[in-house]
């Protein structure tokens, strides 16, 4: 009986892509889980739930971390993005524009971690070297093999969010 | 939901902390970084009644120089470590076993103290703190006290730490002139578990010989294992590949007990141990002004 209140819901007030949010969560309850199930926010991936496939990788307060690896209680007064912030009503975000422009994915289900994950990398270093890409990009898993389209897909966000001029023949390989 | 129901805690002090241990004492888990203990609770390998987070405690995330070292808080991030321009520049070889840690996803979560308090055998921070005798400062009931790394690490996944005791700092040393470092390693893929590292510290001598030693294995044991009789061969001696080479067979002849899983076999862990140590050597080498 003295654990009784183990899964008492405490209250949760955040910002998830500049909305406020206010719920009750069970403690156990994963962020990821929180995202997807109370606030109906599925475009963040549940893969492996032990921080290997980077699918679930969000930006808290602006940084990168594995929405299954943290506690929903944890994120009381974060403030979160998710992929669904990033393009706006019908408008694609230029990253996302280079993914689909260079068919950076395939399945999809890897592309909101990888989508996240550069958000955070060109925000720091817009221009970005190959082994800098490599590095932000390591720790995210697809199983289509599509790296090599992914890493193409990356300079090309890197490219347009910098405002380069399209390359000849872009769009191609 | 993945994880069993836990209660949940969330203390602002030390002491606060300190009190909720004390209070739950074996059932309690401390969550700080939660990028090894999340997984175990997902999984439910893990499943503790008690759940004392320590990311909301006040006053464990700062990096300060003192005369005797870098004293970094239990709760700062791999991420602010590896960012940290002072780490860098006085204590390298922190910097660099810092960025072999996982991605940089997990390093914006995964803390300092929690490495060194989770031990797992196969991660750096554990041997990088026994090759810069670190000092790890834990606040328990009866008070502060501080541990010696070489006195931390007992075992797979354990450490010197009591039920109620909460690692608040670490000191690492710093280098003074002359001295040579290498933090290397083999993993399947970069940022996966080692299969085996090393962690290398020379010290210049006299007449280009080695006046000091130190070398650090991980992954090929229980613990950090710090291969004595391979250190002995290089003090005093003036350095070179068939020293190098030879430290390296004493170095995988200091392993008990290699883990043999299925990432590696205990024979390929040892041959790893000789290859790191080997080219760790003339790695710190060539940076203590020591090359052949």
């Amino acid at each position: 009986m003295e654990r009784s209140h183990a899964m008492t819901p405490r209250r949760v007030s955040l910002t998830v892509n500049g909305e406020s949010f206010e719920a009750l969560v069970e403690p156990r309850t994963t962020l990821v889980d929180f995202l997807r199930g109370e606030l109906g926010l599925t475009g963040t991936h549940v893969g492996c739930e032990q921080g290997a496939c980077g699918a679930c990788t969000i930006l808290l307060d602006g940084k990168t971390v594995r929405s299954c690896l943290m506690l929903a209680v944890q994120a009381d007064g974060a403030s979160l993005m998710t992929v669904e912030g990033l393009g706006s009503d019908g408008r694609l975000h230029p990253i996302q524009e280079a993914f689909r422009e260079e068919h950076g994915l395939q399945c999809g289900f890897c592309t909101p971690g990888f989508l996240m994950s550069l958000f955070e990398l060109l925000h720091d270093r817009p221009d970005p070297t190959d082994e800098e890409l490599r590095d932000a990009l390591g720790g995210q898993i697809c199983r289509c093999t599509g790296y090599q389209a992914i890493l193409r897909s990356a300079r090309l966000a890197a490219a347009k969010l910098r405002g380069d001029p399209a390359p000849a023949g872009a769009g191609g390989t | 939901m993945k994880p069993a129901p836990f209660e949940y805690f969330a203390p602002e002090t030390v002491d606060e902390a300190v009190a909720l241990l004390a209070e739950h004492g074996d059932e309690a888990k401390i969550l700080a970084g939660g990028q090894s203990l999340m997984p175990l609770l997902n999984m439910r390998l893990a499943r503790p009644a008690a759940l004392v987070d320590a990311t909301k405690v006040a006053g464990l995330d700062a990096i300060r120089e003192t005369r005797r070292g870098l004293v970094i808080g239990a709760m700062t991030s791999k991420r602010t470590v590896e960012r940290s321009a002072l780490v860098r520049e006085r204590q390298p070889l922190l910097h660099a076993a810092t960025l072999l840690i996982a991605h940089p996803q997990i390093r914006n979560r995964g803390t300092v103290g929690g490495s060194l308090a989770h031990a797992d055998p196969a991660a750096e921070y554990p041997a990088v703190a026994v090759a810069l005798d670190a000092e790890l400062t834990a606040r328990g009931p009866r008070g502060e006290r501080r541990i010696a790394a070489a006195d931390f690490f007992v075992s797979y996944l354990t450490t010197a730490l009591e039920p109620a005791e909460l690692l608040t700092e670490v000191r690492f040393p710093t280098f003074g002139d002359g001295t040579g470092w290498a933090c290397q390693e083999i993993a399947r893929r970069h940022g996966d578990f080692a299969m085996a590292g090393v962690a290398v510290t020379l010290k210049r001598g006299r007449r280009g010989r080695c006046a000091d030693a130190r070398v650090v294995l991980f992954g090929v044991g229980p613990a950090p294992v710090r291969a004595r009789a391979a250190e002995q061969l290089l003090v005093g001696e003036a350095p070179g590949e068939t020293l190098f080479a030879e430290a390296g067979r004493s170095a995988g002849e200091a392993i008990d007990e290699p883990l043999s899983d299925v990432h590696a076999s205990a024979e390929y862990r040892r041959h790893l141990a000789q290859v790191l140590t080997r080219r760790g050597l003339a790695e710190a080498a060539a940076r203590a002004g020591l090359a052949p």
